[in-house]
């Protein structure tokens, strides 16, 4: 497909005005997809739903890219008791800021994915979670909300269709960590954003004991389009094995950066240099972070025939992660971007887990040494082997996110890391 | 301090708060901005509020409330300006904005003016990438793209009382039709 983005017309944020405001989107086929499955719910039972989303292959747009409609069929039977969606709009990795775009310009599409999902999982009481910061965006999303009540798409019996659904708006006070899953339900519950232990995975003990989904505010922007058209047409946009619009966030040394929607697979260089229109200042790529902050960063000689999907960012020694791509010019010193992720995970660790406490403050703390011109060579060993002790030994992933981009950065800027060190007896043995 | 209480309009909100969840522990967040709008702070006397009202321990709304960044733990100042110098801004030139503004100020970020009237903070990424430098102001609207020039004004501004409003940050290709239909 690489050559054919240019011609791709937006889905989920597509060019008509005035989208946000209900009555336009209805005129534009909104709430089509809700319609079309609670008028026939016997042939939109709700394991057809989600086998139809699971067909897709919709994978999670927050960083993890599990297949959305998988992680629905894991929900466990109704009890009688009540069931959770929890939509994940914390998005707060360095590099990202795509689903405020669907908040302020096509919320009602998120509206319809999340109430079709709700009706999948038989869940109850949808909450959208959203980073406090972003409280411009929280009032504006409040008002669609409203809107959809009063049209019936939300509330009780659903376009008189006998389904109740509810959809509640929260937001947090600034922590990173409430983006990670179990935390956002914690921190929905009242509490310190601490990540919980797995298993119980939430599908069996959620929100408040109860089975709960967590998805992605983009991941379930897509399930309309996946319910309007099918789940082959959706596979057959973009990369194979990882299909669908995406809402790609680029920033830093861009002449234009912004929030583009195009395909999965498009070219790395061609984000760069067609969409966002080159290096500012005709200065020469250095580096990307493909997908936020945590993503490793790829040297500019590792980027040829690179497109945006998770095979080809696998295949290139990267990942997807939310598609925020952080572009960096041949100025750019990686010791100082480096020292910076190391802060922010620092920063952000909810220090519940020694490893990852501790962890991120020595790797931050070795860093400045470095950026301070005071590093010995064998200090970035020290920083490898500190990520080892850290990775995969916290509960949730957090300390793997602060280390992956301190391994990949020196391993592929050694060199500059080196010329920054002072010459010492260890280094030349 | 004087006793605190929240008013009958105040306790309105915190019923419909209180409604969308399960359980009063759930509305801790909530509450306390409901707090820190009204207050300006949740320092320990208002968390001792929050904590009667919505009959939780003391315990769990402090460990809340100095868990999040966004609650003010002390008085700020009037404005508070939360300049964002996580890795998009700090390649866009964050910290030079945070300088400059630390120089014009006469304060350095986590400290507030005598008169009372600013604070800086250095702040994580606040999701604003593609328009950097940029920063919060008060917990409320962001201010994108900035530059020293811009920077100087919205200082005058806020002085005259002046408050900045919320910049549509569109799609490019959505910027772009638009150039077009109004050419």
């Amino acid at each position: 497909m690489a050559q054919d983005w240019k011609s791709f017309e937006p889905l989920l944020i597509p060019d008509i005005p005035n989208l946000e405001k209900i009555e336009v989107y209805e005129e534009n086929g909104g709430y089509d997809a809700l319609k079309k499955v609670l008028n026939d719910q016997e042939s939109w039972s709700r394991k057809n739903v989600i086998n139809e989303v699971k067909q897709a292959n919709i994978r999670g747009r927050g960083g993890a890219g599990f297949n959305a409609g998988l992680k629905w069929s894991f929900m466990p039977e109704p009890d009688g008791g009540p069931r959770y969606l929890a939509c994940n709009g914390d998005e707060s990795e360095p590099g990202t800021f795509k689903d405020r775009k669907i908040f302020e310009f096509n919320p009602h599409l998120f509206i319809e994915g999340a109430t079709i999902a709700a009706y999948a999982m038989a869940v109850d009481t949808i909450y959208v979670y959203i980073r406090g910061e972003y409280i411009s965006w929280v009032e504006m999303f409040q008002d669609a909300v409203n809107d959809a009540y009063d049209k019936g798409y939300l509330g009780k019996d659903i376009l008189g269709k006998g389904i109740d659904i509810n959809l509640e708006i929260t937001y947090g006070a600034g922590a990173y960590i409430c983006g990670e899953e179990t935390a956002m339900l914690e921190s929905l519950e009242g509490k310190r954003g601490y990540p919980r232990t797995k298993p119980p995975f939430p599908a069996q003990k959620g929100l408040w004991g109860r089975p709960t989904t967590i998805n992605n505010i983009e991941t379930l922007s897509n399930v309309p389009l996946v319910i309007n058209n099918g789940a082959e047409w959706y596979g057959n946009i973009g990369a194979e094995g990882h299909p669908g619009p995406v809402l790609y966030g680029i920033s830093g040394h861009v002449n234009r950066p912004g929030v583009y929607e195009y395909p999965t697979g498009v070219p790395v260089m061609d984000l760069i240099n067609d969409v966002a229109g080159g290096i500012r200042g005709g200065k020469k790529l250095k580096a990307i972070i493909p997908g936020g902050s945590s993503t490793p960063v790829l040297r500019a000689d590792q980027l040829e025939g690179v497109t945006m999907n998770a095979d080809s960012l696998r295949d290139a020694g990267s990942m997807m992660g939310t598609a925020g791509m952080v572009v960096m010019d041949e100025d750019t010193d990686m010791v100082d971007v480096l020292w910076r992720i190391a802060h922010f995970y620092h920063h952000e660790s909810c220090g519940q887990c020694t490893p990852c406490r501790d962890g991120t403050g020595w790797l931050e703390k070795v860093l400045i040494k470095i950026k301070n011109g005071e590093g010995e060579i064998k200090d970035l060993d020290l920083l490898l082997d500190l990520g080892t002790q850290m990775e995969g030994r916290t509960i949730c992933a957090l300390a793997d996110a602060a280390v992956w981009p301190v391994r990949h950065t020196i391993n592929r800027f050694r060199d500059e890391f080196e010329a920054r060190c002072k010459k010492s007896v260890h280094a030349v043995a | 301090m004087a006793e605190l209480s929240f008013t009958k309009e105040d306790l309105k909100e915190i019923d419909k708060i209180k409604a969308k969840f399960p359980t009063a522990k759930a509305a801790t967040l909530q509450v306390l901005w409901v707090a820190q709008r009204k207050y300006g702070h949740v320092e320990p006397e208002v968390q001792k509020l929050v904590a009667e009202t919505l009959d939780v321990p003391a315990a769990h709304v402090h460990g809340v409330a100095s868990f999040y960044t966004q609650y003010y733990k002390e008085e700020k100042g009037k404005f508070v300006l939360d300049v964002c110098t996580c890795l998009s801004c700090q390649l866009c030139g964050g910290y030079d904005i945070l300088h400059h503004l630390e120089d014009k100020l006469g304060i350095k970020a986590g400290e507030t003016t005598d008169d009372g009237m600013f604070s800086i903070q250095e702040v994580e990424c606040l999701g604003a990438c593609g328009y950097a430098p940029m920063l919060q102001l008060t917990n409320g609207v962001y201010v994108n793209n900035l530059t020293e020039e811009k920077v100087d004004n919205l200082i005058e501004n806020l002085k005259n009382g002046k408050m900045p409003e919320f910049e549509s940050m569109a799609m490019p290709e959505l910027e772009k039709r638009n150039q077009a239909a109004s050419e």
